[in-house]
């Protein structure tokens, strides 16, 4: 008991802290407990950032030069189904959900665990089945077809390693809907005495409408990529034009999922912001109702848009109108997020610790997202813009300025209550503004590049696009920095870094009322709520 | 801690065995429907072809036996019935009773997957099974039957793997429920387990006269 963080009261009698609880590989893999879960996952997902980050490397390295330098036409196909499958399959859609969602829905709803550990740990094991066929993949010499495997090229045509990759992406898949599943029992049957639906953290609010989406949509995206597989394997005739078979029905059906997946990915960041927000402008949410209504409205939406992925795939017209206009409908409950945001920081006592940058940064960086992805709905600029860079900026500021953005942003602020140290901040503010600079630096050029015309997936491009090429490879190196940097000093702080205490930021809600790192089974008793959600007085009270 | 029945303990998360059981069924609900997902999506894809060919469609669609789907049909709603009688016979705590029944659900499960496989096998042999050596007897287009017999092989293949999980499933509950791990205070495993049974036998009712009635109906197409 040399530890002074093993004696704080908050921790009460409820025993060691979670990282404790057992030192064996064992204790670690056959675990059941959501916090270990998290860190598996945190580990796992980490791992699987740097391949796909080494993918985006390779790419934008040999984009510098407008001729094939690096790799060969192959080569580049490879890479960029690669980047895509990993970081959208296997790293931003269990994300937040996996790592935060897993360690903070029960600690936000005062619960020990979630409502089922045994699924929760097989989701763990699922992902990594899916993310070791990932790897063998690439091993094995990679695939080929672009991470949204359309068909009739993935289904006839590729001769690259389709239906392991679509297997991968299956099995991840379920491991995402375990999670979902654990999510949305747990908030429903699972919350504190005194802890009504109007009193729950809007990252809560998030991840259920998260989890809804997931629990819908996921299921669409496994079928249809099985179709691919045993058309693929047996030649049935589903997807084959020769026979009759339409591929562009495998596009209705993979963005029905795919459209609704870049919410997956994004309203859990939003959760965090507005857990942040609150937080470091010291103020109770501004609309807290539309706030967690946008959630839902969000998630609802999400589903009749998908079509504006098809603008040129010879849907209707009258198809493509409504698409369109339902597209522009997402950007309603969005926008009112952001004014929210502003309201609340309104009179706030704003202070710029780390997640508070991430935290502006995301907004920013999500409203240049938003706004450019109007554009994009918008049928007679996108048929202008279509599978340019144009597009390829824009989904990047939504899914790497956004969700990624989130990510960092709930790494840095619940960090000290995971791990119970803190990190050192200048470091982490300075690495922040790598990110952000970093980021700018590697997409903007990109939008410029889309709309002056330059296509997407190919490794060789007219000269005259070189010189912003160049900026947007050079933007990527601080980019990487920025990644780079807290992988750094996060591991630092695990030795030396200063014992956090129980609640270091003087944040409200739950898991701030317990010691850091939490015993195993969260709370000394059961907590009972009797303060309204972001009770913030102004003052900073830790 | 725990105010639950005699003799139960929630598990470690619940505050009582009431809230685990309202949880298990939420969850399986929840679950359920991810499930119909999947059904949604073939049911969307195989309706988009059969505006899209109803000539080639109405006339493969009369290759399916209606007799083997009828009795196939017959034979779930009956596993269906035994698994909600060995439910109330659970909740009455009279357990052999329950095993029993769900021991009958297997049965019918299994005649109805045997029936499966000699439907599979005759349609293999008439040369309908629609890979590359699909050979088709009919007067429409033959790629376009091809078309509809990848749909039948996948629809009922899909519906096949969630009959398989649902028998491995009861037989999982069976053994605990002669030994006492389920009884009438607390079954919610059987419950989720059932409820998962009637899944199985609500999509075949959507399955049955999509494919083997349609062809049959003269309004459509
Ligand atoms: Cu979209």
């Amino acid at each position: 008991m040399d530890d002074t963080r093993e004696t704080d009261p908050a921790e009460g009698d409820a025993g060691p802290n979670y990282l404790r609880a057992g030192y064996s590989i064992r204790s670690w893999l056959l675990t059941t407990d959501h916090k270990r879960i998290a860190i598996l996952y945190l580990v796992s997902l980490t791992v699987m950032f740097l391949v796909g980050g080494a993918a985006a490397v390779l790419l934008r390295l040999e984009l510098i030069s407008s001729e094939a330098s690096l790799v060969s036409g192959d080569g580049y196909n490879k890479l960029f189904t690669l980047h895509g499958v990993i970081m959208i399959f296997f790293f931003l859609v269990p994300s937040i959900p996996a790592v935060f969602g897993n360690f903070l829905i029960p600690m936000m709803v005062g619960a020990r665990d979630m409502a089922f550990p045994r699924i929760n740990l097989a989701s763990w094991y699922l992902y990594m089945t899916g993310a070791i066929l990932g790897i063998a993949i690439i091993v094995g010499g990679g695939v080929d077809t672009g991470w949204t495997f359309y068909t009739p090229y993935s289904s006839t045509y590729a001769n690259t390693h389709v239906i392991l990759a679509v297997a991968g992406v299956f099995i991840a898949g379920f491991s995402s809907i375990f999670t979902g599943l654990n999510i949305v029992a747990t908030v429903y049957a699972m919350r504190a005495p005194g802890l009504g639906w109007g009193r729950l953290p809007l990252f809560v609010w998030s991840l259920l409408a998260t989890s809804l989406i997931i629990l819908l949509a996921t299921p669409v995206l496994a079928i249809t990529l099985a179709l691919v597989a045993v058309e693929r394997a047996t030649g049935i005739g589903i997807f084959d034009p020769g026979l009759g078979g339409d591929p562009v029905l495998f596009q209705h059906l993979f963005w029905f999922y795919s459209h609704p997946a870049v919410y997956i990915m994004i309203l859990p960041s939003l959760g965090v912001v507005s857990e942040i927000v609150a937080c470091f402008a010291r103020k109770r949410i501004y609309g807290y109702p539309f706030m967690a209504g946008a959630s839902i409205a969000i998630a609802i939406l999400g589903f009749f848009v998908w079509g504006h992925h098809m603008f040129v795939s010879g849907q209707s017209v009258y198809a493509g109108i409504v698409f369109s206009f339902l597209s522009f409908l997402v950007a309603v409950p969005s926008a009112v997020k952001v004014f929210n945001w502003i309201a609340t920081l309104h009179r706030g006592q704003i202070s710029f610790e780390t997640p508070m940058l991430y935290a502006f940064g995301f907004i920013g960086l999500f409203v240049v997202g938003g706004l450019t992805g109007l554009f994009t709905a918008t049928i007679a600029v996108n048929v202008h813009i279509h599978d340019t860079y144009f597009v390829v900026a824009h989904f990047h500021y939504i899914m790497v300025g956004g969700a990624l953005m989130g990510y960092l942003g709930a790494l840095h602020f619940w960090w000290p209550k995971i791990m119970g140290r803190l990190y050192p901040e200048r470091l982490a503010r300075w690495s922040a503004i790598f990110v952000f600079l970093g980021f700018n630096l590697t997409f903007f050029p990109q939008f410029l590049l889309g709309y002056q015309g330059m296509p997407r997936r190919y490794h060789v491009y007219p000269q005259e696009f070189e010189l912003l090429n160049v900026f947007s490879s050079g933007g990527a190196i601080f980019l990487g920095l920025g990644y780079l940097l807290p992988a750094i000093y996060l591991t630092w702080s695990l030795k030396y870094g200063r014992a956090a205490g129980p609640n270091p930021w003087g944040a409200t809600g739950l898991e701030w009322t317990t010691a850091s790192p939490p015993p195993s089974e969260n709370f000394a008793r059961t907590p009972r709520v009797t303060e309204p959600v972001y009770n913030y007085t102004g003052e900073r009270q830790s | 801690m725990s105010h639950g029945h005699k003799g139960v303990a929630p598990a470690h998360q619940f505050e009582s065995v009431e809230q685990q059981q309202r949880v298990a069924r939420f969850g399986m609900w929840m679950f359920l429907i991810s499930e119909t997902m999947i059904f949604g999506a073939l049911f969307t894809g195989y309706a988009v072809y059969w505006t899209l060919y109803p000539e080639a469609f109405q006339e493969a669609a009369q290759f399916l036996d209606v007799t083997y789907g009828t009795v196939m049909t017959v034979v779930l709603l009956v596993s269906s019935t035994t698994v909600a009688l060995a439910i109330t016979a659970l909740e009455g705590d009279r357990r052999r009773l329950a095993a029993g029944l769900f021991g009958v659900t297997i049965a019918l499960g299994l005649v109805f997957f045997v029936l499966k496989i000699i439907e599979y096998a005759e349609k293999i042999g008439d040369g309908l099974l629609p890979t590359r050596g699909f050979e088709y007897p009919g007067a429409e287009s033959a790629d376009q039957a091809q078309v509809f017999f990848s749909w039948y092989f996948v629809i009922t293949g899909t519906h096949a793997v969630h009959l398989i999980v649902g028998l491995a499933a009861i037989g999982f509950v069976i053994w605990p429920i002669l030994r006492g791990t389920y009884h009438a205070k607390y079954f919610s495993p059987v419950e989720g387990t059932g409820l998962y049974w009637h899944l199985v036998d609500v999509i075949w009712i959507f399955v049955f006269p999509l494919l083997y009635l349609m062809g049959r109906a003269g309004g459509m197409g």
